[in-house]
């Protein structure tokens, strides 16, 4: 939500997994995907389908996650369907890349991490961070 | 007012006490959530939780916030534009499982708004400072505009 200003010079759709926050925050007409986790393996698979459909819907030029796991499944489909993607990892991972950053650093174009002492030199990069 | 936040899921007597004590000198109202802790404030309104929205309603009108070194409360804070005084969570008093919050208070030192009290003794000097920052007008931090700047020529060129 802090980097909405940069976003809104494109054409942006925002996908999330909680429609109240999405609604308090003036976005009614966000995509609503399950949420799930490494614990929750049948939410999972539904939201990586659910996923796949507002990829297929949208067709975006570009996806950027900052996770967690819904936002690894947009992101993964949005590499399939030839989208350039863009992970940024969420700055409340200080003590180490979160477990869907150290997956996306292999599926994403770009990696993110916002703190400095987390970059590896090559694939997950600092490059600022929203505070 | 000023807000005191400690989050929603451990108590923080430590940093609820120490405000307890400075809430007369303040001058203004003081409201804390004070989670699962066991001391009881005298001076100061105390909530174990606040829901999002009436939590936010808060943020809205307080003048300063005054919280434990937790990522979610600092973007809190800096979604409202209000200056934040942390008091990081030890690991050697038994407040968290370890020192994250102490480190995430050494990295966010020196931001625009973000002021630190490593300790009690610092504390009513921070909440002086925080008091005297105009809300609102912080202006955006250079990290913010250095990543603003990295995703806009992503989704221009493709490249970081």
């Amino acid at each position: 939500m802090l980097l909405r200003e940069t976003l809104e010079a494109y054409d942006v759709a925002f996908a999330t997994t909680d429609a109240k926050i999405a609604a308090q925050r003036g976005l009614a007409d966000a995509d609503i995907l399950p949420d799930c986790n490494q614990n929750t393996p049948i939410k999972a698979l539904l939201c990586a389908l659910v996923a796949a459909k507002i990829i297929l819907k949208h067709r975006p030029h570009i996806v950027l996650s900052t996770g967690a796991a819904p936002g690894y499944f947009c992101l993964l489909a949005g590499r399939l369907v030839g989208a350039k993607t863009l992970w940024i990892d969420s700055v409340a991972n200080g003590e180490e890349l979160s477990m869907c950053g150290k997956l996306s650093k292999k599926t994403a174009h770009a990696c993110l991490t916002q703190w400095e002492h987390l970059a590896d030199g090559s694939a997950v990069k600092y490059k600022g961070a929203v505070l | 007012m000023i807000l005191v936040t400690v989050g929603m899921q451990l108590g923080f007597d430590r940093l609820i006490e120490a405000m307890d004590h400075l809430a007369p000198s303040l001058g203004m109202e003081v409201i804390a959530q004070v989670g699962k802790g066991e001391y009881t404030p005298q001076n100061m309104e105390a909530r174990i939780s606040i829901a999002p929205a009436e939590f936010e309603q808060l943020i809205g009108r307080c003048k300063l916030i005054v919280a434990h070194a937790g990522i979610g409360t600092v973007l809190t804070a800096q979604r409202f534009g209000k200056p934040i005084v942390l008091f990081p969570r030890r690991f050697d008093h038994g407040e968290h499982r370890n020192d994250h919050q102490v480190a995430t208070a050494r990295h966010l030192d020196g931001r625009p708004g973000v002021l630190i009290a490593m300790d009690e003794s610092e504390l009513a000097a921070r909440i002086d400072e925080g008091l005297s920052m105009n809300a609102g007008d912080a202006p955006i931090s250079a990290t913010a505009a250095q990543l603003r700047q990295a995703i806009g020529s992503f989704i221009e060129t493709g490249k970081l």
